[in-house]
């Protein structure tokens, strides 16, 4: 009973010491990669230099389907066994998700005017991408909507939960409706054919990505423990 | 012989400890009164033993199996009489009490008995007028008629007097004394006094926080 | 399932009693179809090539509109404790209220359909399978919104809350919905798309069920 209580307090030790090792990670890896790919990587035979926006989109799309992931599970431990951290974590990952997300959409709209000649195409993944972002709104939202955060925790996780399982099944159905009514996607990254020294870059940010997320959390997780703390706090004062 | 009883309830509310270490036993025909001071958890309390809320830590048993294995069962078995009274403005006095009496027996509303639980309170005459039109205390005497209409061995009463003049408050402890000489249990939490023979008290004010637990509490 | 038949007849009696409500959402419903052509314009053809399109998303924002309120005044009046509390599975309740739902605004919707199909100038099979997607695909969004309605119990603004959070969801149901009248009126089966549907509503039956009696179980904690 008492030891899952103690647990944040155990996590803010061991937070405070990891978080400076996890920011220098970020921060070479992101470096090193943007190099690479910035200056010491070709330019594509078909999409030019343009083809440098993936260094930052590709990425950007795996962290949002790879938050919404984290999220639910952390979601599903706080509400199986009312893990007060895994709550918290899982509150913590949303809006970060959301930026990602909104990354992924924002670079590819970029990327799609030179390849599209337009600002936006409802291509298939740009599609499902949009609906995420709306699905990490809605979690926000809910979250953020409640005068007593236990309610709004428990709210949003089952929502997360319940839009996990929808998930695949939007991207079905964004799927099937886009090829009703589109030829198939000029945006095609995935294959083998891709060049070793864009693979490299690719995958430097890629991890760089990934520690920025945990330093972000980490951050942010801390944060939320304080804020609780003061709200005890405040509670206290009121009832004695 | 039925015994509700319960041990080493920990009720955490919003991140803070109600109480701590709160048991009970009540067999039988017996009453138990909650009281303590504003925010000391009556309410808290009535919710945990009815299965509305899930203490942090502890048991609560009816006979020997917790009530947590068997949820529906366990509601089955209570009244609970809350803040709010569920009355439907645009249902009648005796449809929204066979509602429930329906609902408790598994579709057999009975117009008698729903008759005689609103006589019993002394609203017998308001049979056909629409909840909307009643006042505070008719609306809590419908509630409470609600209860009558169907036995259940556990009644959980949350301040049941709101809103009652004296009369009425005569016919709820007339109809408790009833309540208990068929077996019945009841709990009740109440500001004003009511009259009850030989039951047993509960000070919530005894098993509030007594040490700082700060770090606990998140 | 006699505790399923005692709500369900509850709430549609409470329904009738309150009939204004359920014809609010439909009036909304044809309000919403009828401005369209205010919009895109007149034409026929422009009108028939969005009429499924358009009702479909009326039918969302409708359903949308008419969900906030499932479980809001029974939480509000103590109800919801009660009928927790009861000796009936909290899940065979809230399918009791879903089912209520869906016959006091889903199947007004549905009968209205064919009117606004007309007015938007949509033939005769696309007509049809309109009705039978309608028919097919309005039960998930009423279950989807249920587990919707029970979130947002005791949230502020919960209106455009509870939009935000169903209507990603009830994407499938719009895309599917749309393209089995599309598919229908090019020429093509539309039998693919009604099965998908069906599939939905299968799948969404026990899981939005289970998630809605979740949800509203922490809302009165």
């Amino acid at each position: 009973m008492l030891h899952r209580f103690a647990n944040p307090t155990r996590f803010l030790r061991i937070a405070s010491i990891a978080q400076p090792w996890i920011a220098w990670a970020t921060i070479l890896l992101a470096g090193t990669g943007l190099y690479l790919g910035l200056f010491n990587s070709p330019a594509d035979y078909q999409q030019g230099e343009s083809v440098r926006i993936m260094y930052v989109h590709v990425p950007a799309a795996w962290m949002a389907m790879f938050c919404y992931t984290s999220m639910a599970i952390a979601a599903g431990i706080g509400l199986i066994w009312k893990h007060p951290l895994a709550d918290i974590a899982a509150k913590a990952t949303a809006p970060v998700g959301a930026c990602f997300t909104f990354l992924a959409l924002f670079t590819g709209s970029l990327w799609g005017k030179p390849m599209w000649g337009t600002w936006w195409v409802w291509d298939a993944r740009l599609t499902s991408m949009l609906v995420l972002l709306f699905l990490y709104l809605g979690y926000i939202a809910l979250i953020n909507a409640f005068d007593d955060p236990a309610r709004g925790t428990k709210s949003s996780s089952i929502l997360v939960l319940v839009g996990l399982i929808n998930v695949p099944i939007i991207k079905f159905s964004v799927d099937w409706w886009n090829t009703l009514h589109q030829p198939a996607s000029v945006l095609r990254m995935d294959g083998p054919s891709i060049d070793e020294s864009m693979l490299w870059p690719l995958l430097l940010m890629a991890l760089a990505f990934k520690t920025y997320y945990i330093w972000v959390l980490l951050v942010r997780i801390r944060a939320e423990i304080i804020s609780n703390k003061i709200r005890i706090l405040r509670l206290r004062q009121v009832h004695g | 012989m039925n015994i509700f009883s319960a041990e080493n309830l920990f009720c955490v509310r919003g991140g803070r400890t109600v109480f701590t270490g709160l048991g009970f036993t009540l067999k039988a025909g017996e009453a138990l009164v909650l009281v303590g001071p504003n925010g000391s958890g009556k309410s808290s309390l009535l919710r945990l033993m009815a299965g509305l809320l899930k203490p942090a830590s502890g048991i609560l048993r009816w006979g020997a199996e917790e009530i947590s294995e068997d949820p529906e069962g366990h509601g089955g078995r209570l009244h609970y009489v809350g803040h709010h009274d569920a009355i439907k403005p645009v249902l009648s006095v005796s449809e929204n009490v066979s509602f429930w009496a329906s609902l408790m027996n598994g579709g057999s509303g009975n117009g008698e008995t729903t008759l005689g639980a609103l006589n019993t309170l002394g609203i017998g005459h308001l049979e056909k007028v629409p909840g909307r039109f009643l006042s505070a205390g008719q609306k809590r005497r419908v509630n409470l008629a609600r209860i009558l209409s169907t036995p259940a061995p556990l009644w959980l009463l949350d301040e049941p007097t709101t809103a009652l003049d004296r009369e009425s408050i005569t016919s709820l402890e007339t109809a408790i004394i009833h309540h208990r000489a068929g077996g019945g249990m009841v709990v009740i939490s109440t500001h004003s006094d009511m009259q009850l023979a030989n039951h047993q008290v509960i000070d919530l004010a005894g098993f509030a926080e007594t040490c700082p637990m700060l770090e606990h509490s998140l | 399932m006699n505790g399923f038949m005692t709500v369900l007849k509850r709430d549609l009696h409470l329904a009738i009693r309150q009939g204004i409500d359920s014809m609010t959402v439909v009036m909304f419903f044809v309000l919403i179809v009828i401005i369209f052509p205010f919009g895109v314009g007149p034409e026929p053809n422009i009108l028939a090539r969005v009429a499924s399109g358009v009702i479909w998303v009326a039918a969302l924002l409708a359903s949308t509109l008419s969900l906030e309120r499932l479980f809001q005044i029974d939480y509000e009046d103590g109800s919801l404790e009660l009928l927790s509390l009861s000796s009936v599975a909290l899940e065979v309740i809230v399918l009791a209220k879903v089912t209520a739902h869906w016959l006091t605004t889903g199947l007004p919707l549905i009968i209205t359909a064919p009117l606004l199909a007309v007015l938007l100038n949509m033939n005769k099979e696309g007509l049809l399978v309109l009705i039978l997607a309608l028919v097919v695909g309005t039960p998930s969004l009423s279950l989807v919104g249920a587990v919707g309605a029970a979130l947002i119990l005791g949230a502020r603004r919960g209106g455009v809350l509870l939009a935000l959070i169903i209507l990603p969801l009830y994407l499938p149901v719009l895309i599917f919905g749309v393209s089995a009248v599309d598919a229908i009126i090019n020429g093509f089966e539309a039998k693919a798309q009604l099965l998908i549907l069906g599939a939905f509503f299968l799948a969404a039956l026990p899981l939005c069920t289970w998630a809605a009696a979740t949800s509203i179980k922490q809302a009165i904690e």
